[in-house]
């Protein structure tokens, strides 16, 4: 892949379709190898239209999987994704890129393993290489109620058909040797939550392979496009202020991740989000040694392996609501600790860089989705700290919800109305430490 | 991280304190329907802008304060004692 295929260049693509979707294959990968030719562009740019059937705010793995699937699975293509940065610029491209299933309640459970499903079949679907990398997934236990809590969700999981099961320390060691796992420490390791499905993936691929796939099928991706306000006329939704000029709708879906509320509001529609800024840090990188992602709710932190041999720390979001992305020392220093009480031999690694995402915090800590009181604006937001591994199914379930006006069984328990019933989905337990 | 400008304390930071986010006022528990307190419990203000909201000084004075912060940029321009409003 040519590292800037994403990007959108000027001129030739401009104002039309492509006929048809060049694959990619080991044959075209050879031919291009010898003939040093550029590869195609991805996806192109388009002129605004006046009126679209569907609007999506947000050019991330939400807002590009719900026109990809809006085309491939309702035949709705009639679509433009407005993204007011580049795609993939927001939680897309700053998460820490873990999937998994294991979480505690049963819609939880079902939903997030239609995602992992969908992620195991996307780099054939998309024809586009996400490098799922299905490596296992430990979170481990230092407390009793931490083990309580792992024996629950195990059988929540193996219940609803996820490979998931709680092992003891010895079999820890044996899937991650540089892991301390002596009783000597101060929150020795009592057990782990093992789920072998779980993974890393690339997420700038998962964002350019949906792109490419909306395109393909006519939708329109609009970067640099600030949605500024949204028009309701007697309840309905019938379109959507740019910095480029208005557009007429009747379906609009907020796909937002850090303006869930700010674009909501637009709307009239009040959303039970706080925003929270996440860190992320990254070291250089080193040969391969950690086969794993390994988590550690007690000490706030989880870490991965690149491909690139890097590895990826992330912690929980940061102590106080903001818009703000700027790093700080506290959260540095608190990964770099909590890592080394977890893994000591890695004293001598040197972080490269960090960085920060926005989370919309939920009270149950499960997204908001489905329709709102304002006809034809839905939400797809809410997404605290999982939203990109849920990114396909989301996508699946929205396009559904658009096409079909009510929303799927999978996210029936996940709508707006649940907090004026009470009808909470605590998956607090499960995803209070982002990741 | 951030600096808050305590009125007991002087300038501490953020890490002192617990964030209490903004405050509404509570329902009256005797009358208030499900509704108000579903409301209450749940939809708080998401501002982009200057918000003001309580901060607990756990690690200093141990005094609850009333701050007006930028979420956009951390700037915080006021710190008043909630119980004197004294600044």
């Amino acid at each position: 892949m040519n590292g800037n295929g994403h990007r959108s260049a000027n001129g030739n693509g401009n104002g039309h379709r492509p006929a048809k979707l060049r694959g990619y294959s080991a044959w075209s990968l050879v031919q291009h190898g010898l003939s040093r030719g550029d590869w195609p562009r991805t996806w192109h740019d388009h002129d605004m239209r006046d009126s679209y059937d569907v609007v999506i705010i947000g050019g991330g793995v939400h807002g590009l999987a719900t026109a990809y699937y809006l085309a491939r699975d309702h035949g709705i293509t009639n679509v433009a994704v407005l993204e007011k940065a580049y795609i993939g610029s927001g939680g897309s491209g700053r998460n820490t890129a873990i999937l998994r299933s294991n979480y505690l309640t049963p819609e939880g459970v079902r939903f997030y393993d239609r995602s992992v499903k969908l992620y195991e079949n996307l780099a054939a679907d998309l024809n586009f290489n996400v490098m799922f990398s299905q490596r296992g997934h430990l979170t481990l236990a230092h407390n009793d109620a931490s083990l309580r809590t792992m024996r629950w969700r195990s059988e929540v999981n193996k219940h609803e058909g996820v490979d998931s099961d709680v092992i003891g320390p010895d079999e820890v060691k044996g899937l991650v040797p540089y892991l301390d796992t002596s009783p000597d420490t101060r929150y020795p390791i009592l057990g782990a939550l093992y789920h072998p499905p779980g993974g890393i993936v690339r997420h700038d691929a998962v964002v350019w392979g949906y792109a490419r796939g909306a395109d393909a099928n006519g939708a329109h991706i609009h970067q640099l496009t600030e949605v500024t306000d949204i028009d309701v006329e007697h309840g309905r939704v019938t379109g959507v202020r740019t910095n480029r000029g208005r557009i007429a709708t009747k379906a609009v879906v907020n796909c937002t991740a850090g303006w869930a509320s700010l674009i909501s509001d637009m709307a009239g529609v009040s959303m039970p989000v706080q925003t929270f800024p996440l860190q992320a840090a990254v070291t250089e990188p080193v040969r391969p040694f950690l086969d794993t992602v390994v988590v550690s709710g007690t000490l706030h932190v989880y870490v991965s392996q690149t491909d690139r041999g890097e590895l990826v720390f992330g912690a929980s979001v940061d102590p106080f609501a903001s818009y703000s992305i700027r790093g700080s020392l506290e959260f540095t220093e608190g990964v770099a600790g909590h890592v080394l009480e977890l893994m000591p031999a890695l004293s001598k690694m040197r972080l490269l860089r960090q960085w920060a995402g926005l989370c919309d915090m939920t009270p149950d800590y499960s997204p908001i989705m489905g329709p709102t009181p304002v006809e034809g604006f839905y939400v797809d937001v809410g997404w605290g700290t999982y939203g990109f591994k849920a990114g396909p199914v989301s996508g699946e379930a929205m396009a559904a919800t658009v096409a079909d006006g009510a929303p799927p069984e999978i996210i029936s328990s996940f709508g707006l109305d649940r907090f004026a019933d009470g009808r909470l989905v605590g998956e607090k337990g499960a995803a209070a430490v982002g990741h | 991280m951030m600096l808050l400008p305590c009125p007991w304390c002087g300038p501490r930071n953020a890490t002192e304190f617990r964030y209490g986010g903004a405050t509404g006022a509570r329902p009256d528990p005797v009358s208030a329907t499900p509704q108000q307190w579903r409301e209450y419990l749940y939809t708080q203000t998401n501002p982009l802008g200057w918000s003001r909201e309580g901060w607990y000084h756990r690690a200093g004075c141990r005094r609850y304060i009333t701050v007006e912060r930028h979420t956009g940029t951390n700037e915080v321009r006021s710190a008043l004692d909630t119980a004197t409003e004294d600044g």
